[in-house]
């Protein structure tokens, strides 16, 4: 790990105030201290906000505002986030570990970066780490690789589960930064890599997450967190499905879906989520939404499987979300 | 690497920052950089938490952190200033037992059920069984195999390992 300086903020503002080039902010570190111990991360400086007051969680604006340090266990045992959104506690407890999930927080969550094997390994190229220096995941081992999105430049894939729920669930992140407070709808925070594959999210330098607003609930009963992985616990997702469906009698009201582990960043369709609104919640209306969905979708050289796996995993999903019977976090039979 | 508008906050000789370990108290000098897990093995003699892949991925380094289970490998010490840490060297000493050598009764249990062959995972899995008990939220086999997933085994007594903290669960539940 390189050599930093250490600063421990006790106010946003301070935060803010110390952050400069090379600077990170800190606060659960679980994936910043394994960049570290990589040489992928070297800041010059660790800004440590763990002893900021936003480890909170409250009721907003008929919704539930989620503190940026609130860890991801906090949030995923709270009673409010079971009753109302357990969408989100469900993505949230299918990923991680526990000691991980007790560390993590709900603000660097969000800025995890991806586990493609070349943004790790500083032997090989990748324009993520060293921006211009190339691709080898294009025509390498890339069967964990993006099929929604990806660019010449990079076609990693977005890792956290949670984001997955959070984009289902049209959640606003609220930031704090030199330039003041602002808010970023959740489908507008992460980016697709286009030519600028280094840049994750469309936060600005010195800005810090301060909190996740929720909206009010819209899928207490019908939801599902359907994550298919290489091993059933403590593994990324190949492909994960977040949906949530509001029934009028048989009809869909609304649904929304977002996919993990297939691109950049949690993937939505607003036409396929159109497509559902005032149809049956038959598999048959399922099937025209996945098949809408997949047929965007670009397979690298070894991960075509992806494509007919996320085609399943939509239908199953949404079948789940329907029934009213969500994937269980300890059972993994696929029902 | 310093900044402007900042004094320089680097400390090649340490910063001074309070632990209390397995109910010591300690007062330290410790580089920001270095890890809890790095601390405890390096600088304290308390060798019984195990590096093993030092990246959050095997569950070995498992300590208490007020309580808590975190992986030590991925934890900056600095930043547990004021913290009570717990390790396997204090498990025992856990649950006010006046003194005496007892173990702790998942350590019991782990021997009772033979939770382990080579030994090098159970100071992790021991620290995470305790943890696990401590949030409350498995009760199944199911439940607690999966809210153990952090810890591997490659000798494989996940089973055994879960018959310890079943054991040691109901018996609390008695």
């Amino acid at each position: 790990m390189n050599r930093f300086d250490y600063v421990r903020a006790g106010t946003v503002a301070e935060a803010v105030q110390a952050y400069g080039a090379g600077a990170r902010f800190i606060a659960g570190g679980t994936n910043l201290i394994d960049l570290m111990k990589y040489d992928v991360e070297k800041p010059g400086r660790l800004i440590d906000i763990t002893r900021l007051p936003l480890d909170g969680i409250e009721a907003h604006e008929g919704g539930l505002r989620l503190g940026a340090l609130a860890t991801n266990a906090k949030v995923a045992y709270d009673d409010r986030v079971a009753a109302q959104y357990p969408l989100l506690r469900n993505a949230i407890l299918a990923g991680a570990s526990a000691q991980l999930r007790n560390a993590a927080s709900t603000g660097g969550n969000l800025l995890q970066r991806t586990r493609c094997y070349y943004f790790y390994d500083t032997a090989t190229p990748c324009n993520k780490r060293e921006p211009g220096t190339g691709c080898p995941a294009i025509g390498g081992v890339n069967r964990i690789h993006a099929i929604f999105g990806a660019s010449e430049s990079c076609i990693a894939t977005h890792p956290s589960d949670m984001c997955i729920a959070l984009a289902a669930l049209e959640a606003t992140v609220r930031v704090s930064g030199p330039q003041g407070e602002r808010t970023i709808p959740f489908a507008d925070f992460h980016r697709l890599p286009g030519d600028s594959p280094e840049i994750d999210t469309n936060l600005a330098a010195g800005e810090i997450i301060v909190s996740v607003d929720l909206p009010e609930s819209k899928f207490p009963q019908h939801y599902t967190y359907l994550k298919l992985r290489d091993r059933l616990s403590y593994a990324f997702a190949l492909v994960s499905v977040a949906a949530g469906i509001e029934l009028d009698g048989d009809t869909i009201k609304t649904a929304r879906l977002a996919l993990g582990g297939v691109a950049h960043k949690p993937w939505r369709n607003r036409e396929a989520e159109a497509l559902l609104e005032g149809k049956p919640a038959t598999r048959e209306s399922f099937q025209q939404a996945a098949d809408l969905i997949v047929s965007e979708a670009k397979p690298q050289s070894a991960n075509g499987f992806k494509i007919d796996l996320a085609r399943r995993a939509i239908v199953r999903g949404l079948e789940q979300a329907a029934a009213g019977t969500p994937q269980s976090l300890s059972d993994k039979r696929i029902q | 690497m310093l900044l402007e508008h900042s004094p320089p906050v680097r400390a090649d000789t340490g910063l001074a920052i309070t632990l209390t370990i397995n109910g010591q108290r300690r007062e330290l000098q410790v580089t920001p950089w270095t890890t809890l897990l790095d601390l405890l093995r390096e600088k304290l003699d308390l060798t019984g938490t195990k590096k093993g892949c030092d990246h959050g991925q095997c569950g070995a380094c498992t300590v208490l952190v007020n309580g808590t289970r975190v992986n030590a490998c991925l934890t900056l010490a600095v930043m547990k200033d004021g913290a009570e840490i717990t390790t396997v060297e204090g498990l025992a000493g856990l649950g006010n037992r006046g003194g005496s050598n007892a173990l702790h009764p998942i350590q019991e249990a782990f021997i009772e059920h033979d939770a382990f062959q080579c030994g090098y995972c159970t100071p992790g899995q021991l620290c995470s069984s305790v943890g696990l008990m401590n949030e409350g939220h498995a009760h199944s086999r199911e439940e607690i195999r999966e809210a153990m997933s952090g810890n591997i085994c490659r000798c494989g007594a996940y089973t055994n390992i879960v018959d310890a903290i079943e054991d040691v669960m109901q018996g609390a539940a008695r």
